[in-house]
């Protein structure tokens, strides 16, 4: 079943947030951003990781719009962007609204039926 | 309604995603709404979507054919087939959409007490590769599952970052 709402974010807008989430290190450098803002040395040190295979994920997730550059020329830090996570979150309640929503109208089916006493239950 | 917002969706893994619903109701009633087409047709589906074909034959290798139309002729198809039936209490099928690829497992199970059922329904795709076409089409219950994990890690914010 397609989501209605489902406009809010485009297809491959979250294609590529899926992409980009889909690795642990990469949730995991989201997870210490959103603590703030943190230099790619800075990154690198708690991952045990050199700063090339940090920056190749740091492209992925900055491509997916998930963080950006800060001001500093220097320490060039990465920060997270509210935006596309924010959209993510809501795809997951909508997710429970659409279900929410049709089993409302089962709670109403079911008053009814219990209303209506056990009459047939052919099967 | 008493009920309203008892809706839990949870991970339980990689491949599958939970839901847990409590209804004010027998558990034979509530099984006897998720398999009859009379009763499906009443409750099923997107606001504003009514179930025009609903073809059920509700047996273990027996099929089910649905087809939900919505505004401006959308259309939405949907076809399964019944895997395993314990009435009123399980009942499993694989389950697919005519647009999109990849099958799941659902398997829906249903308890009684003090006249409230609680129904857990778990889909389940065949592996991490089907999901990821899934998701890709951009169906909600891969969605789901990849934001959950994003849900879970934002609620870790502040937590000094770990290798996975």
């Amino acid at each position: 079943m397609k989501l209605q709402g489902y406009e809010h974010a485009t297809p491959d807008r979250l294609d590529t947030t899926f992409a980009a989430l889909a690795d642990p290190t990469r949730r995991a450098i989201l997870a210490r951003l959103a603590s703030g803002e943190a230099s790619v040395a800075e990154l690198a040190k708690p991952f045990s990781m050199t700063q090339p295979a940090i920056s190749k994920h740091l492209r992925v997730l900055e491509r997916a719009g998930l963080i950006s550059r800060g001001r500093d020329a220097q320490r060039r830090p990465r920060k997270l962007e509210a935006k596309p996570l924010g959209e993510a979150n809501q795809w997951l309640e909508r997710y429970r609204e659409f279900w929410e929503e049709n089993f409302k109208r089962l709670d109403a089916l079911l008053d009814e039926l219990k209303a209506a006493g056990k009459k047939r239950r052919p099967r | 309604m008493k009920n309203t917002g008892t809706l839990q969706v949870s991970l339980p893994n990689d491949r599958e995603i939970l839901m847990t619903r409590v209804f004010d109701a027998p558990r034979d009633l509530v099984f006897d709404a998720f398999t009859r087409p009379e009763l499906l047709k009443r409750w099923f589906g997107p606001r504003g979507w009514t179930l025009d074909v609903c073809e059920v034959d509700y047996q273990v290798g027996g099929g089910f054919r649905f087809v939900l139309r919505g505004p401006n002729g959308a259309q939405i198809g949907m076809r399964g087939v019944y895997r395993e039936i314990v009435l009123p209490e399980r009942s499993v099928h694989m389950e697919s959409f005519d647009d999109y690829p990849g099958e799941s497992q659902v398997t829906g199970i249903f308890k009684e007490n003090d006249g409230k059922s609680t129904l857990t329904i778990t889909v389940s795709y065949p592996s991490k590769e089907v999901r990821d076409v899934v998701l890709k089409s951009g169906m909600e219950h891969g969605a789901a599952e990849t934001y959950d994990r994003l849900a879970e890690m934002l609620a870790e914010r502040g937590k000094t970052a770990e290798v996975a």
